[in-house]
């Protein structure tokens, strides 16, 4: 095996690109380049894969015809179903449950609980998941959760930044419950027994994000996410409320307008369930595994757009489907780990972008649309980018700045996890630069939702990731944790009080479906495709081409 | 307008093989691993994740997040010529030429119920729910599993003795993975007397900070009430204007 020698994990020749960032690094320690103004700012978003031309066209059927959306999305929305709605037997229900909750991360499991504390029946909740409970974006999130308690900070101003950061696209009333809710969220957490980052004193650390005029980021190392879904998921089982596992669902039933239940199919065996539910929020998260215009991805393997398809066939109206967000530090080298992010909070801790000649060429904390487009800019207009044996191109990270700035060892403390994942390639943050990429990280947009997380489909919620209105075009840092656990609880609260109404079940029917397939075949559109998808395909092209479907 | 469009194109052809798979032909380096005991040809350049679906398995258990946040690919392996079996993420290693593997599909573990509002700080909650880590023989094998380099022993011992900060601050990197678990001689759950142990230390370990109690009391009060209404019935425009003029607070 003739493989490339590496030194502390970089090529020779990425190697003496280095010194070039080594060198500039001691006039760089106090200059940081500065904001862009509006015009810059939009001059350099054309090259943003939102904007640049193509990858884009208008949804042909359903509530948001005529809406555009990227194609991967569009694709799926004019899908056919996976089931042949006669074919499936209705009239068994193996599931009669008062709330189904499609999707455990922070959203899901937050509703469970918060629909338990309202006087639900833990036996009375089913939660279901596609993989196991908390495979999902939710214990990936590792920069933090935002909150505007410190006293100089107001809740008034967290609306601004997440409403700007939103372009002023974002609903103003669920805004306010997410800004309004979030000290709030804090607390519970850490009555829960959440262990937040803590200065010396005992206050809580609060970091800048991206976007945001205050530092009011509240993380848990680098693994935030993971440490907030873990204890709310420890919770959820010690109240003993229902859960499947490996059982995605994989269309919703109706009777009229309203949504009564869901099919659920399961990943190991192929046989159908069938749930009735009084009401059911759907809770499953984003859609970076489709790839959108070849980026690769830092999201779940599960996260495939399913909620919002199934949900758009009930009648549920999307919104905000034109914008994703692409993560503008994805680790693009070594190649076994290209696109997984690394956090926001490394540069609000220090690290700065820099090009190949060692020079800092854009202030390290705009809004992540803007961020990206530059790092596009610097790698494919000005050519200033580093390629990679691969063949892939990224910029710099100086991740050394960190610790010159906070003290020694201040990496290794603060985030273990970036630390570990490059340390296992052989590189040294604290030491080298790590090279990044944009990549694709965030659904934007996704099924309409008031502040109470419900939808215009009666009887169906939505909360966290597949929601879409609370983040405008763009999400902040630190929101979509958020997000998911304040729309997570009024879901859950919300579909309590519903049931606590609506005493009886709806009839379980496809009709919608029924319908949805005339409509795809009006329209013309040939049964090419179907959804959800539920997972990518990865498998090796050889493979696949000598297989053989016997079983 | 064209050249935007070729830039895109540029990209998602150089990312090809992380979003649609490897392709044979650009492959230099290969190596063979055994996966439950079949041998496969697979690239060098491969995790033992992607070399297994390289190989043409399509993964339904074992895989979750690919970015070692989730334990779910937890992995056994023995490297060619060793007798000692290893332990790893899946996701996170890369695949060596000889290499056994297994990926462990499920732990069988018990978690204990319980509710941590209604128990005392001390080291008999942990007598009380998971008794069994009285019975550790010190023989390490878990901290020498875990895939996060965990002072997984440390952590239990600072349990019996009902040292809970130690015990956070120990395992707060833990994915829950279970190859600890799998390991121990004394069948101790480790990363789920962690978990308590951690939660335990949250509420009563660390103190609820005055300025956030403060700032909920100030919003159920109404205290913002007032600018809110004014702040969420703003034009674009004038919102526009606000969000240019923003004090960014000094570093
Ligand atoms: C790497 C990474 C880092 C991040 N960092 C931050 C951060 O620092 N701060 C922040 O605020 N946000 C961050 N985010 C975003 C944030 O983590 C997510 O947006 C949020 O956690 C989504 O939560 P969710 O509950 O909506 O969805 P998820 O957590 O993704 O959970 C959805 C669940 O539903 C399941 N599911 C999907 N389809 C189906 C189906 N058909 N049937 C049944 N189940 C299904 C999925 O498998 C998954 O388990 C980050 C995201 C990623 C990927
Ligand atoms: S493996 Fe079990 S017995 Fe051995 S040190 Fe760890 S906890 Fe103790
Ligand atoms: S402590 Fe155990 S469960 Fe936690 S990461 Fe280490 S081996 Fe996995
Ligand atoms: S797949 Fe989540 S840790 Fe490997």
């Amino acid at each position: 095996m003739a493989e490339i020698k590496l030194i502390d994990g970089y090529p020779e020749y990425m190697r003496r690109l280095i010194e070039k960032v080594e060198k500039t690094r001691p006039k760089r320690v106090d200059y940081t380049p500065p904001p862009m103004s509006k015009q810059e700012q939009e001059e350099v978003l054309k090259l943003h894969p939102d904007y640049a031309p193509g990858g884009k066209r208008a949804i042909a059927v359903g509530p948001n015809k005529g809406d555009v959306g990227p194609n991967e999305v569009v694709d799926l929305l004019e899908a056919y179903p996976l089931i042949e709605p006669d074919e499936i037997d209705l009239s068994r229900v193996d599931y009669d449950t008062d709330i189904l909750i499609i999707g455990g991360g922070l959203a899901g499991t937050s509703a469970a609980l918060w629909a338990n504390n309202q006087g639900i029946a833990a036996d009375r909740i089913l939660l279901v998941n596609k993989l196991r409970h908390g495979d999902a974006n939710s214990i990936m999130a590792e920069g933090g959760t935002q909150a505007a308690d410190r006293e100089i900070d107001s809740v008034q101003r967290h609306y601004l930044d997440t409403i700007g950061g939103g372009h002023f696209a974002n609903k103003p009333e669920v805004v306010r419950a997410l800004v309004e809710d979030a000290p709030f969220i804090i607390k519970w957490l850490i009555e829960m027994g959440a262990i937040f980052d803590r200065e010396a004193n005992g206050e809580l650390v609060e970091k800048w994000g991206g976007g945001t005029s205050i530092k009011r980021m509240h993380s848990c190392r680098d693994y935030t996410g993971l440490e907030e879904l873990r204890v709310i998921r420890d919770e959820f089982r010690n109240r003993q409320i229902p859960c499947l596992e490996q059982f995605p669902a994989i269309e919703l039933f109706t009777e009229g307008n309203r949504v009564t239940g869901a099919i659920l199919w399961n990943l190991e065996t192929g046989e159908y369930k069938i749930v009735r539910a009084k009401a059911t929020i759907l809770a499953t998260g984003g859609f970076g595994r489709l790839h959108i215009r070849g980026f690769p991805t830092t999201n779940h393997y599960g996260a495939t757009f399913d909620g919002p398809v199934i949900a758009y066939r009930a009648g549920a109206k999307l919104r905000d489907t034109d914008t994703v967000q692409y993560h503008p530090t994805g680790a693009a080298y070594p190649i076994q780990i290209v696109g997984y992010l690394l956090t926001e909070k490394l540069r609000s801790s220090g690290a700065q972008p820099v090009n190949v000649d060692g020079e800092a060429f854009v202030f390290p904390l705009e809004p992540r649309d803007v961020e990206a487009a530059s790092f596009i800019r610097e790698c494919y207009v000005r050519n200033k980018g580093i390629t990679t044996p691969t063949g892939l191109r990224g910029i710099w990270l100086d991740t050394p700045l960190i610790d010159i700035k906070n003290g020694k060892g201040y990496i290794a403390k603060a985030f273990p996890a970036m630390n570990r994942l490059f340390k296992r390639h052989g590189i040294d943050m604290a030491k080298d630069p790590v090279l990044v990429f944009p990549t694709l990280h965030y659904q934007n947009g996704g099924v309409e939702t008031d502040p109470w997380g419900r939808t215009n489909v009666e009887g169906l919620w939505v909360a966290g990731e597949v929601s879409g209105g609370v983040h405008g075009k763009n999400r902040l840092m630190g929101n979509s944790t958020l997000d998911c656990l304040v729309f997570g609880r009024r879901s859950g609260i919300n579909a309590a009080e519903y049931v606590k109404t609506h005493t009886t079940a709806g009839n379980i029917t496809l009709e919608h479906v029924k319908k949805y397939i005339d409509m795809l075949k009006q329209a013309g559109i040939k049964p090419e495709r179907r959804a959800p998808i539920l997972l990518p395909d990865y498998r090796g092209r050889a493979a696949l081409a000598r297989m053989i479907d016997i079983f | 307008m064209e050249e935007k469009n070729n830039i895109m194109e540029r990209i998602a052809e150089a990312n090809r093989p992380v979003t649609t798979g490897v392709d044979e032909k650009d492959i230099k380096d290969w190596v063979t691993i055994y996966i439950m005991g079949k041998g496969y040809r697979v690239p060098a350049d491969l995790t033992i994740l992607t070399a297994i679906e390289y190989a043409g398995y399509r993964l339904l258990r074992s895989v979750g997040c690919r970015q070692g946040h989730c334990g779910a690919c937890a992995t056994v392996f023995r490297r060619a010529g060793e007798y000692k079996l290893q332990a790893d993420l899946a996701c996170q290693t890369r695949v060596e030429d000889g290499m056994y593997l297994v990926q462990i599909p499920f732990s069988p573990a018990e978690k204990a119920i319980y509710d941590i509002s209604k128990e005392p700080y001390d080291a008999s909650v942990f007598m009380k729910y998971y008794p069994e880590v009285a019975r550790c023989v010190s023989c390490n094998t878990c901290t020498k599993s875990c895939p996060q380099d965990l002072e997984v022993m440390d952590y239990v011992q600072a349990a019996i003795r009902g040292d809970f900060e130690l015990v956070a601050d120990n395992s707060f990197d833990c994915i829950q993975c279970g190859l600890c678990a799998i390991r121990c001689p004394a069948e101790i759950v480790q990363y789920h007397v962690a978990q308590l142990g951690r939660r335990m230390y949250g509420r009563y370990g660390l103190s609820m900070p005055e300025h956030l109690k403060k700032r909920v009391e100030e919003i159920e009060q109404g205290k913002f009430k007032e600018a809110m209404d004014n702040i969420t019935s703003k034009s674009r425009e004038e919102l526009e204007k606000m969000y240019a003029e923003r004090q960014r607070e000094p570093d």
